[in-house]
């Protein structure tokens, strides 16, 4: 854990357990409210609001991009429940429908517009680019309070970092009328809680994670993110608490594991190249899922 | 000029009934699509009785209740509270919804259900305290379910969740409690526990309306009768509306196999 550990694998590493946690924690309430696709569906169709935002700007800027993003994650709801209404279909495969055909849309319009000269592509999308967050100008643990080399911080970390701090403000605060009308909309009403913005605050809360992740990992860490460590958590718990606390650990311990196993396990099985940590970070969620499927204490319901 | 005068002396009475009413609706009407669920309903219960909503299948009874709490939103129509606009009146009602309506499996334990009764008491950030989880245990032990305050719903029977909600209900300590099917696919000692519960609310001067199936027990249960199918077809004192007329009405056809007893149904 030395200069170059801080240097080159620090910032990857918090970056990883921000989008990790951030994702997870609204995943919990979507995935009661069963509306897990929810994620699935605004990671895939910022893809093509980020290249709409480039061709309109001709520049891979933040801002434009984090607007094109937040645009096509509006468009994409107002999509959704349009053919949910209009057409009669259900919820789950007005989802699919919109966001497959959103980020296929993206893909063609990548691949018509020059982004030679940028670092934008398909490939970036799915896996982002987590690896390469590295921090240059630390040199060991001292930079953390040199102002100097904390002003060389990959934009990420810091953006990252806002995002969770936003999704679980917002989760602390609305945590009571959150939790109540995911168990009973109907009563929940009945005392007068507005559940229609609530349940519209938790997709935009979990909008913004999705958008700022993507960026940073793509759009593979934050699908299973929404979905996995709640999952686990679930078969781990019977108390909405203890969830959500239960989510964020294996969020985290996927990302940290994932990151490490990413880095240095092709090499112990004798492989010579790493492989992308966005994706090892994905299977070891989905593996810790696997595990608390077979051995959590709460894998069956009512035990 | 005469019929005249006779028309607004009956509309301010009227008025004035609707006024003192706890719970008072007035053209109501909803509809999902096409054909309307229910149309124009008028329904004004009397203080301190118990109220069945009794009608055939598809007659829109749980849409009446849940559209007089508000919890959809009516095409047209107004509800009043003891003559007050609901919304201001949100903490005299308490409504137990459908128990089939919810997810059991969802992580929570019986005592949080109940708490979750006390939310406009306690607010967004309000601590739970002693004296809330004391009024939450109170409530299960009306319902006898002290027992299994820390139990998870998941383990309930059909019963056991049925009395978990009223529960949540009773710790609202409101007025007016208002019930969709809460006998339905309940063992006996639990209707008997609920009705128990039910009619000593009525003793202390709450009001209940309650969406009930079972024609046989309504003259033993309740005080008052709102027969709907759509619309409403009669509504009063059991001993005037539950006739077989009436019925016949309701049901149409239907009422052969809902095997009424018309000697207990004037009862």
């Amino acid at each position: 854990m030395g200069p170059e550990f801080v240097a080159l694998s620090l910032t990857p590493l918090l970056i990883g357990i921000c989008v990790a946690v951030a994702c997870a924690l609204p995943g919990n309430f979507l995935l009661l409210r069963r509306q897990a696709l929810i994620g699935d569906a605004i990671s895939h169709v910022v893809l093509p609001g980020i290249v709409v935002a480039f061709l309109l700007t001709g520049m891979v800027a933040t801002g434009p991009m984090l607007l094109g993003a937040a645009g096509a994650a509006v468009l994409a709801v107002i999509a959704i429940e349009a053919i949910r209404r209009l057409g009669k279909i259900e919820a789950g495969a007005a989802m699919g429908v919109v966001f497959t055909a959103m980020f296929a849309g993206g893909v063609l319009l990548l691949e018509r517009s020059d982004t030679s000269s940028v670092h934008l592509d398909v490939e970036h999308a799915l896996y982002g680019n987590l690896e390469s967050l590295i921090w240059l100008d630390a040199n060991g643990w001292t930079s953390l309070t040199d102002p100097a080399a904390l002003a060389g911080l990959p934009v990420e970390l810091p953006r990252m970092a806002l995002a969770l701090l936003v999704v679980a403000a917002f989760i602390f605060l609305f945590w009571r009328p959150l939790a109540l009308s995911t168990f009973d909309e109907g009563f929940a009403r009945g005392v007068g809680l507005r559940t229609g913005p609530l349940g519209l605050a938790l997709v935009v809360v979990s909008a913004i994670a999705a958008v700022a992740a993507f960026d940073a990992v793509g759009s593979i860490i934050v699908i299973a993110m929404f979905i996995c460590p709640p999952a686990a958590a679930r078969m781990m718990t019977n108390r909405l608490g203890h969830q959500v606390a239960w989510s964020a650990g294996f969020a985290a311990l996927a990302a940290i594991l994932g990151y490490v196993l990413a880095g240095y396990g092709p090499l112990w099985v004798g492989a010579s190249a790493s492989v992308s940590a966005a994706g090892m970070i994905a299977t070891v969620s989905g593996i810790i899922l696997a595990v608390t499927a077979v051995a959590g204490p709460h894998r069956t319901r009512g035990s | 000029m005469s019929i005249q005068l006779v028309t607004d002396a009956a509309q301010a009475e009227a008025e004035a009934t609707r006024v003192a009413s706890p719970l008072a609706v007035r053209g109501l009407t909803v509809s999902y699509g096409q054909t309307p669920a229910i149309f124009s309903v008028d329904m004004t219960l009397r203080a301190g009785a118990m109220t069945a909503i009794v009608g055939p299948n598809g007659a829109g009874k749980s849409t009446l209740l849940k559209a007089a709490l508000q919890v959809i939103t009516p095409l047209a129509g107004t509800v009043t509270v003891f003559g007050q606009p609901l919304e201001r009146m949100r903490d005299r009602i308490a409504y137990v919804p459908q128990r089939a309506s919810v997810d059991w499996d969802f992580p929570t334990r019986v005592i949080d259900v109940v708490l979750m009764g006390m939310y406009r008491q306690l607010g967004l950030l309000g601590r739970v305290r002693a004296k809330h989880r004391a009024q939450a245990m109170r409530a299960l032990e009306r319902v006898g379910m002290t027992d299994f305050a820390t139990r998870q719903i998941g383990q309930l029977s059909g019963g056991q969740q049925q009395r978990v909600f009223l529960a949540r209900a009773l710790a609202q300590d409101a007025d007016i409690y208002v019930l969709d099917e809460p006998f339905a696919g309940v063992d006996a000692a639990t209707e008997k526990a609920i009705i128990a519960v039910l009619k000593d609310l009525r003793d202390t001067g709450r009001t209940v309306l309650a969406v009930h199936h079972d024609l046989a027990t309504v003259p033993d249960y309740f005080d008052d009768v709102v027969l709907l199918n759509t619309q409403v077809i009669a509504a009063g004192p059991v001993a005037e509306a539950f006739t077989e007329d009436n019925l016949q009405a309701a049901y149409g056809g239907r009422l052969t196999t809902a095997r009424v007893d018309p000697e207990s149904a004037v009862g």
